[in-house]
C-alpha cells in the first residue's frame, strides 16, 4: 500500500496496481473503518478501482495524522461476519434488437453469435469497482475477455437512461440521459439513480452485480420504455 | 403570504448555492458550493446568517429581483453596481429592503461571482444533505437548474432591522485579471520530467474560453507526461489534470469525482477562489508549495476570517 498527498485536504491511497476482487474487498474494509475513526474530520472518501481519495478537514486535522489512522484500517484484521457478507445485486437485462443497436457488432468482432454474446454477460458475476463520472454511474468489471469491445470511435450525443453498455472489460447501465461511447448492449428497467429513494442507488461499491435477461413483456411490466431508443 | 422574493430575470446564471454537498461522493454527485467561499460566507455574515446558509450565486451579472416584504440583502463577491428601486447602493454592506423593492446587478467589471444574501436565507428542501445546485448533475436549488425568470424563493422569515454593517475595505478581497495558482505537487508528479515541472512553473497561462464550474482549461506551453492515462481515481478539488494535448485542466466545484489523467498536483483552495474569479483571457501563474505550508497558509486564513470585526453603517452614510 502507498499512501500520497493528492492535495491540500486529501490523501492518495494505492492498495495495488491492478484491479481484483481482493483489492475491491480490501478497499471497502478499509473504507468502513476510515469512516469511524475520522468521524467528523472526514469531508468524503472516493474508492475506486485500486486506490481510495481519502478527503479529511484541514483545519481539524492534517496528513500525518490522518496517515496514521488510514495505517491503522487497513492493518485492523477484517471481521469474518463482515468479509463473508457479500450483497449480491440482481439486475434485469432486455437484450432484444430494440435496445441493442451495438450487439451485432461485438458478436462479429469476436467471432460469436449474438446469443452467446448475451449468454456470456450473464456468466460473469461483476465487481462495483467505482461509482463516479455521473451520479449513479457504476462501473462494473470484469467483463469475460471475449466480449470485450473497445469504445465507440465516435461517441453517441445521446444514450437513453438504462442503457447496458461495454466498453473495454468494463461494463455499466447508464443511470440517466447522457453523451456516451461505450457499446449498447440492452435496456435495465431498474432505476440506477433515484434522487428520492433510499438508497439512492441499488447498489456500492464493492458490491456484486449479476445481470439475468428478460422478456418484452417483463420489461415492460417492469416500468421499460423504448421511448429514447428510436433516435439511436 | 410567506415572505419570499421573486426573480424578474436570472441574468447570465444564477445557482442556488450552500456550503456544498459533502459525503455523496459513494454514489458519484460532486461538491457544488460556492466558487469563492470566502465571499459567500461574508455575504451571509453581513445579514447576520450562520455563513453556509443558501444564498445566490450570479455569475457576470444582469440579476434583477422583487422582494414582497421587509427584509435585508447583502451584496458580496465581483465588483458590480448595484441598485435598488433604481438607486446606487454599495456592495459589502447590509442593505435593507421593503416590501416590492427591486434589487438589480449590473455586470461585472472586475472579477465574475457575485453572492446575494438574504437575512433568515431561503427554505428551501436539502437534496443529499445540501441545496447546491449543480446543474450537470440536476441535483439541487429549486428544479436542479439554474434560475429562472418567474421563479419564487421563500425566505424562512421577515426581517425588521434597522442596524446595518459593512465589511472593511481593507479586509475585502481584491480580484485581478492575473493570479498566482499555489500548487502543491501531486502524486503523479514524477511521471512530469523535471523540465517540464519547470516549464510549468516558469510559464504564464491564460484561462480559455473552456471555463465553467466543472473547470478551467487553461492555454500555454504544452506540459508532457510520460503517461496518457491511469487507472481511473478519485479526482479533489484543485486537481490540475494534463490531458494528451497538455493544455491543463483545473477542476472546480462541479468536477466528476473520479476520471483517469494524470495530475500535476493541486491548487490551494485559497487561491482556487481567486481563479474562479477570472473569465477568459484572465492570466495565471503555478508557484509550489508543500503540504505544511499549505496547511499554515489555510490556518492563517480562518484565524484572520474569524477575527475579522464588521462595522457598523450610520445612518449618515445611506445617503
Amino acid at each position: 500500500m502507498r499512501i500520497h498527498v493528492a492535495g491540500e485536504n486529501a490523501l492518495m491511497v494505492y492498495f495495488a496496481d491492478t484491479v481484483s476482487d481482493a483489492t475491491s474487498a480490501q478497499i471497502q474494509h478499509a473504507a468502513q473503518g476510515l469512516a469511524q475513526y475520522l468521524g467528523d474530520m472526514l469531508i468524503d472518501l472516493v474508492p475506486s478501482y485500486a486506490s481510495m481519495l481519502v478527503l479529511f478537514d484541514p483545519l481539524k486535522t492534517d496528513h500525518i495524522h490522518v496517515r496514521k489512522l488510514i495505517r491503522r484500517a487497513v492493518s485492523h484484521p477484517q471481521d469474518e461476519q463482515d468479509s463473508q457478507q457479500e450483497n449480491i445485486v440482481r439486475l434485469p437485462v432486455y437484450y432484444g434488437s430494440e435496445t441493442s443497436p451495438d450487439l451485432a457488432h461485438i458478436a462479429q468482432n469476436a467471432g460469436l453469435s449474438v446469443e452467446q454474446v448475451i449468454e456470456i454477460h450473464q456468466q460473469t458475476l461483476y465487481r462495483v469497482y467505482a461509482i463516479g463520472f455521473a451520479p449513479g454511474f457504476a462501473y462494473l468489471g470484469e467483463t469475460d475477455a471475449r466480449i470485450a469491445t473497445p469504445r465507440l470511435a465516435t461517441p453517441r450525443k445521446k444514450v437513453p437512461k438504462g442503457a447496458v453498455a461495454i466498453a473495454d472489460r468494463q461494463t455499466a447501465v447508464y443511470p440517466a440521459s447522457s453523451p456516451g461511447g461505450w457499446n449498447l448492449i440492452g435496456c435495465c428497467p431498474t432505476p440506477m439513480f433515484d434522487p428520492k429513494g433510499t438508497p439512492a442507488m441499488p447498489v456500492q461499491a464493492g458490491d456484486a452485480v449479476q445481470f439475468y435477461a428478460i422478456d418484452k413483456d417483463e420489461f415492460f411490466a417492469l416500468g421499460g420504455t423504448f421511448d429514447a431508443w428510436g433516435e439511436i | 403570504m410567506s415572505p419570499s422574493i421573486q426573480i424578474l430575470n436570472p441574468g447570465i446564471l444564477s445557482l442556488i448555492q450552500d456550503a456544498g454537498r459533502f459525503g455523496q461522493h459513494s454514489v458519484g454527485l460532486t461538491t457544488g458550493g460556492p466558487m469563492d467561499p470566502l465571499a459567500f460566507k461574508w455575504a451571509n455574515r453581513l445579514v447576520g446568517n450562520d455563513e453556509h446558509v443558501s444564498a445566490l450565486e450570479t455569475t457576470i451579472g444582469g440579476l434583477k429581483i422583487k422582494v414582497n416584504s421587509c427584509t435585508q440583502v447583502a451584496v458580496t463577491g465581483a465588483e458590480v453596481s448595484v441598485k435598488v428601486n433604481g438607486q446606487a447602493k454599495a456592495q459589502w454592506q447590509t442593505l435593507n429592503l421593503n416590501a416590492n423593492d427591486e434589487l438589480e446587478l449590473g455586470y461585472a467589471t472586475q472579477g465574475c461571482r457575485i453572492y446575494i444574501a438574504f437575512a433568515s436565507g431561503f427554505n428551501i428542501e436539502p437534496q443529499f444533505n445540501s441545496t447546491s445546485t449543480v446543474v450537470r448533475e440536476g441535483i439541487g436549488g429549486l428544479t436542479g437548474k439554474g434560475l429562472q425568470a418567474g421563479d419564487v424563493l421563500e425566505l424562512n422569515r421577515e426581517t425588521i432591522e434597522d442596524s446595518r454593517w459593512q465589511l472593511p475595505e481593507s479586509a475585502r478581497p481584491v480580484y485581478e485579471d492575473t493570479v498566482t495558482l499555489r500548487l502543491i505537487p501531486g502524486y503523479q508528479e514524477h511521471h512530469f520530467s523535471r523540465h517540464q515541472q519547470r516549464m510549468f512553473f516558469y510559464h504564464e497561462y491564460k484561462v480559455s474560453d473552456l471555463c465553467d464550474r466543472m473547470g478551467y482549461r487553461l492555454t500555454g506551453p504544452k506540459v508532457t507526461c510520460d503517461i496518457e492515462g491511469i487507472l481511473s481515481e478519485g479526482i479533489c478539488l484543485g486537481a490540475v489534470q494534463v490531458p494528451k494535448d497538455g493544455q491543463p485542466i483545473v477542476l472546480m466545484n462541479d468536477r466528476q469525482t473520479i476520471g483517469g489523467y494524470p495530475k500535476i498536483g493541486s491548487v490551494l483552495s485559497l487561491d482556487l477562489a481567486k481563479l474562479a474569479q477570472l473569465t477568459a483571457g484572465g492570466t495565471v501563474k503555478f508557484e509550489p508549495i508543500t503540504i505544511d505550508h499549505a496547511h499554515n497558509e489555510l490556518a492563517l486564513a480562518q484565524y484572520r476570517y474569524r477575527h475579522q470585526a464588521l462595522v457598523a453603517v450610520t445612518s449618515e452614510e445611506i445617503k
